[in-house]
């Protein structure tokens, strides 16, 4: 049996401490007067760093001079002021929603990870892998996480719309919808009451499938017959099925819709396989953390090398996936899609690109070598680039609709990060407490000791 | 100097062959060569075999591969005649390149594959008309053969390969084809 030692349960703490802090400063600093906006605007343009405002104003000006015969100067002058209220209130909104964002990309990413793992463990009971059994509890600690890690997920999404001022989510704003013709088609499915619905049965069915495949696995300790290990093999089956649906339309919901005026077709697999890359990273760090401490004596460098093959192969998945969304639409370059990018790319210029580096290049070079894949430190270095580069990737997704060209990785999102990073450690080291490290009577776990590659 | 006497120990059990091998080892004659029908897991191991590297020249030819394909299209769409097709930017490498991924992709893949085979065709000397080096057609079907080289200790390996559960044991004079 694992005991959750008081170090780490102490660095938990003191991280979810820190991160509540970082995000509670976050709120504090976002809410912002209409004229401290116009100074903050003010500076800016002062510095050669306002972009918005004189555009804005020059445009302004261009509709003037040709209005200018026809039109009095007290039009244009009440039309001048209206542009520069509505830039203003555009910027203060887009710093109100820092916060919130940063909030949400650091939950939905340690969420994430929790559901990557899940997928990952019903595909290792539904194709019987003889490698794994060795892992299982690992992974069913990791996939605790998730009940609360995805209700926090759906919570600040849903409070972003009702506590807060719409701050993720621009359909949930009556206002915004009655002079949108787009989003008001989109309604039947982007509705707030629909979005939770929706949000609750996803988890409530990988919650299910979590609670029994690990009721079984933990009961199969100590029967006498395979019965419980078929009913895992059989509910796990059945959860792909479930889980590839839920999933796609969990991206759609959480995501994609930050960007209402936006669609994608791959978007769910794209963001499926960034959450594969993850969790198998994390199955192996935490593999790695307890085999340190003494807890997992059988697992082996094979058992590693594995491990890193799949973050190889998801990570090179991963990239395939963003290269046919980003080809596709930039090639046929309509405008309806391409604006997602061309907005990524004009104010996120090292992040997105940036990403992908960490989460292909890097991986590429660094995991293709056979011996390399079996070095404890070599994988854990691996697999914090691939963390951070999908950290990167899920900030890149939700960023740019919410908060625009006013981002930065600064102390909300660190804080973010910091708090869910100290949730999940105390979650996930506390249910690997619950139950014995070996699943000791899974017919494939004598063939999982002794693994070899 | 080559041997002009072998030894052919023949074996009907991949399990048993290993053994022999590791026994073989132990008593350290120099084993020439293992004629089995089909891959046995850990023989090159067992027999104390270098690592292949020809996942190291694939790498290599990867690499050569993408070089081409980069050269190749930059010459041809950017710098020799940078047409509008489209309205695709032209106008460097790099504003046109997500159009390029896919060949560079299939040209990498295509050069690291091809070559290594290649390769490997030639370092283990294979080709159409060559002349097949059995030394027994048994082997290409069920039985495992070993070859030690003879250096006057006949008697001596006889016995040891025999012990080791050999079902026959031949003294073979070797022209040298070398």
């Amino acid at each position: 049996m694992y005991t959750f030692s008081n170090k780490l349960k102490t660095f938990s703490i003191a991280l979810m401490i820190l991160g509540l802090l970082g995000v509670g400063y976050g709120f504090m600093t976002s809410h912002k007067s209409f004229e401290d906006v116009e100074t903050i605007l003010a500076e800016e343009a002062h510095h050669g760093g306002g972009h918005g405002e004189e555009t804005a104003h020059a445009v302004t000006e261009k509709a003037h001079d040709t209005h200018a015969t026809e039109n009095t100067h007290a039009t244009e002058t009440v039309s001048h002021v209206d542009e520069h209220k509505k830039h203003v209130e555009h910027v203060q909104h887009q710093i109100a929603n820092r916060p919130w964002a940063a909030l949400y990309v650091a939950a939905f990413f340690f969420m994430m990870i929790a559901l990557g793992v899940l997928a990952f463990y019903a595909v290792q009971w539904a194709s019987q892998s003889g490698w794994s059994p060795v892992l299982f509890r690992v992974m069913e600690g990791i996939t605790a996480y998730l009940l609360p890690g995805a209700l926090i997920v759906l919570a600040i999404a849903v409070a972003s719309g009702t506590i807060g001022h719409y701050n993720i989510f621009v359909w949930m704003d009556p206002e915004v919808v009655a002079h949108d013709k787009l989003i008001q088609g989109k309604s039947g499915w982007l509705n707030t009451w629909g979005f939770a619905i929706r949000g609750l049965i996803f988890i409530a069915g990988w919650v299910l499938y979590r609670q029994f495949s690990r009721k079984f696995s933990i009961a199969q300790d100590n029967a006498n017959d395979n019965k419980n290990f078929k009913k895992t093999f059989r509910i796990s089956a059945a959860f792909l099925v479930f889980f590839l649906y839920t999933e796609s339309m969990m991206s759609w919901d959480w995501i994609m819709s930050v960007d209402p005026h936006w669609f994608s077709t791959l978007f769910g697999w794209y963001v499926l396989a960034g959450m594969m890359v993850c969790g198998i990273t994390v199955i192996a760090f935490i593999s790695l953390y307890l085999k340190s401490k003494g807890y997992l004596e059988l697992v082996n460098d094979s058992h590693l090398h594995d491990l890193a093959k799949f973050m190889f192969g998801f990570s090179i998945f991963w990239a395939y996936l963003w290269f046919s969304q980003f080809m596709l639409i930039w090639y046929a370059n309509i405008p309806e899609e391409v604006t997602y990018f061309v907005t990524r790319i004009n104010d996120y210029r090292l992040p997105f690109f940036g990403m992908l580096v960490l989460n292909l290049v890097f991986p590429f070079l660094v995991l293709m070598n056979s011996d390399y894949k079996r070095i404890p430190w070599f994988v854990v270095m691996a697999g914090i680039v691939i963390l951070i580069g999908h950290y990167i990737d899920i900030f890149n997704m939700i960023m740019p609709a919410t908060v625009g060209d006013r981002w930065f990785i600064g102390i909300p999102e660190l804080g973010a990060l910091s708090l869910f990073a100290g949730l999940f450690i105390y979650v996930v080291f506390n249910a690997l407490t619950k139950a014995p490290l070996l699943a000791k009577r899974n017919p494939f776990v004598k063939e999982s000791e002794h693994f070899h590659y | 100097m080559e041997a002009s006497k072998v030894i052919h120990a023949i074996y009907t059990d991949d399990d048993v062959l290993m053994n022999a091998v590791k026994t073989v080892k132990a008593e350290k004659h120099h084993i020439e060569e293992i004629y089995t029908p089909f891959p046995v897991h850990g023989l090159d191991k067992a027999m104390g075999l270098a690592p292949t590297r020809i996942a190291i020249t694939s790498f290599l030819y990867g690499c050569v591969g993408l070089t081409v394909a980069i050269v190749m299209m930059n010459f041809i769409m950017i710098e020799d005649w940078p047409q509008n097709i489209g309205g695709k930017p032209s106008f460097s490498y790099i504003e046109n390149m997500p159009a390029f991924v896919p060949i560079m992709f299939e040209l990498t893949v295509f050069f690291a594959a091809h070559l290594m085979v290649i390769t490997f065709y030639l370092r283990s000397k294979m080709w159409p008309f060559k002349k097949a080096e059995n030394p027994d057609p048994r082997t290409t079907d069920d039985h495992f053969l070993m070859e030690i080289a003879v250096h006057g200790n006949e008697n001596e390996l006889t016995n040891l390969l025999q012990k080791t559960g050999a079902v026959e044991v031949n003294i073979i004079d070797k022209e040298d084809e070398h």
